[in-house]
């Protein structure tokens, strides 16, 4: 057997300590907000501030694309069950994939793109230019200002965004469904809720709880540690992004398992 | 001068940043109301210093004493009342861009200073932007001020909590000579009208001459000479220390 090149160890074990290092800071970051967000002072405006910049900006996007979606997967669904004589089936059907992992995935995605970068980028230029640092020596904590609030904002307003993109997704493909099948929107919505059990909606919540407390913390991490100069902040902008969908992906498994658990399956 | 009362100590301060050692073994007073220009080439670790007062980087070995106390040994709560009675004027100015420059000034004031009503803080700040001449600007955005502007807010900020001491790091870098000036003679005002006590860093003689009583000029990390303008620069028998006079004011 060809032995290893020596110049190998040493950049694998580099590359190790480098991941350890940074998984011990991610860490490190996530145990000093649960730290950090029960103790006074409290920047309640700032987090109301950033609820408006998350949830209300993000509105005619998320409208938009779930809108899209409950068409789409409407028009998509059809033929195959259409097949089987069971397009009746569309409403309960499209419930069932919009509600459990539809909803929250296509919501957390966007806002990955559009929030958590924003967030990565903010952060991210605030520490290049000292403005994190002026918030520390004028003896205000800039992680909560800047970190906490973000982070709350987006765990609060993600589960609203979803049951919202829900709602309009379920409405999307209402109207396909009006147009092709002739429901009514009583008889349509009356299949959604025999369709969706409690169960689809809690765990639909707390995914989403923990899709939203992901892109703030990931957001907020990445920009927080940016270094650089301008790279660094474009850098810490697309790790972040990149690095909440590989999150958000991970998690929305995780809890398919626990659910499936649940209910036995 | 105030009977040479000490307000800061720095004894034998090392710092080092990975194998590049920055600060080696520096020894440093200042004088209450005293203007303190400290000198030295880009990367010699002038910066370093300050933020090592202020509790932003912590030394390797060697003592900072800032008004009696060894800041690395304060808890975060005396840190950030240590940190009230310092002013720092960023070289960037570091003004927070997503707010107003009223928002940037009330933003250290209403955390620190809970019982003032709102006006009082209104009239606070006005006062402020009066003597820095800026009364105008008070609703526009960073971005909508040039260069000078933003230094002066810098300066109006940190003053917004009464500090003893003002640090200053690059007060006139990248400026153009006359706002320079108008930045040298706001921080003598400053140390005139608030009785502060200040450490200006720069690379700019002609600052350094105009506003400070001493200058001290850092060199391979260690200070290289103490002592006032005209015993420091113009008979320098360092070379490096005579090629800085003869840079900044022959060669320019």
């Amino acid at each position: 057997m060809a032995e290893e090149p020596d110049d190998r160890k040493p950049l694998l074990s580099k590359k190790l300590d480098k991941f350890f290092v940074g998984l011990n800071d991610a860490w490190n970051f996530v145990r000093r907000f649960f730290q950090e967000v029960f103790l006074p002072p409290y920047e309640f405006k700032e987090v109301v501030h950033q609820c408006y910049r998350i949830g209300v900006e993000s509105l005619p996007l998320i409208s938009l694309t779930g809108f899209i979606v409950g068409i789409v997967f409407t028009n998509q669904s059809r033929p195959s069950l259409s097949e089987f004589g069971a397009a009746s089936w569309l409403p309960s059907l499209i419930s069932i994939a919009v509600v459990r992992a539809m909803g929250p995935l296509v919501t957390a995605l966007i806002a990955a793109g559009k929030v958590g970068s924003s967030i990565g980028a903010e952060i991210g230029s605030m520490k290049v230019t000292e403005q994190i640092d002026a918030m520390e020596v004028s003896a205000t904590n800039p992680f909560k200002f800047l970190v906490v609030t973000r982070v709350l904002a987006t765990t609060f307003m993600i589960p609203l965004l979803v049951m919202y993109t829900d709602f309009v997704a379920l409405m999307g493909s209402f109207l396909s469904v009006n147009k092709n099948e002739l429901v009514s929107l009583t008889t349509f919505f009356v299949q959604v809720f025999e369709s969706i059990t409690f169960l689809d909606v809690t765990s639909s919540i707390v995914k989403s709880i923990l899709f939203g407390f992901t892109i703030g913390i990931v957001g907020c991490y990445k920009g927080y540690n940016s270094s650089k100069g301008t790279e660094g902040v474009g850098l810490a902008a697309n790790a972040a992004v990149v690095m909440a969908m590989f999150l958000i992906f991970i998690e929305e498994l995780l809890v398919l398992q626990i659910v499936n658990a649940i209910r036995g399956v | 001068m105030n009977q040479r009362e000490k307000v800061v100590e720095i004894r034998d301060l090392k710092k080092a940043f990975g194998d590049l050692e920055v600060l080696k073994g520096v020894d440093l007073d200042l004088f209450k109301e005293e203007n303190l220009v400290v000198l030295g080439k880009s990367g010699s670790g002038k910066s370093v210093l300050i933020k090592i007062m202020v509790g932003l980087l912590t030394q390797d070995s060697g003592s900072m004493k800032v008004f009696g106390q060894e800041v690395s040994r304060l808890k975060k709560r005396d840190l950030n009342a240590l940190r009230l009675k310092i002013g720092f004027s960023f070289q960037n100015s570091a003004l927070y861009d997503s707010m107003t420059v009223r928002e940037n000034m009330e933003f250290p004031l209403v955390r620190n200073e809970k019982n003032l009503t709102r006006a009082e803080i209104s009239r606070r700040i006005e006062e402020l932007l009066d003597s820095v001449g800026l009364p105008q600007t008070i609703n526009q955005m960073p971005s909508e001020l040039s260069g000078g502007q933003k230094k002066r807010i810098g300066v109006a900020r940190t003053l917004i909590l009464n500090p003893e001491i003002m640090l200053y790091d690059e007060p006139t870098a990248g400026l153009d000579p006359i706002t320079c000036g108008d930045i040298n003679n706001l921080i003598l005002e400053v140390r005139e009208r608030y009785k502060t006590s200040s450490i200006v860093i720069t690379h700019d003689l002609t600052c350094a001459k105009q506003t400070g009583d001493r200058m001290a000029v850092l060199l391979d990390g260690q200070f290289d000479a103490l002592g006032t303008f005209e015993e420091v620069f113009p008979n320098a028998e360092d070379d490096r220390i005579k090629s800085f006079y003869d840079y900044n004011f022959i060669n320019s």
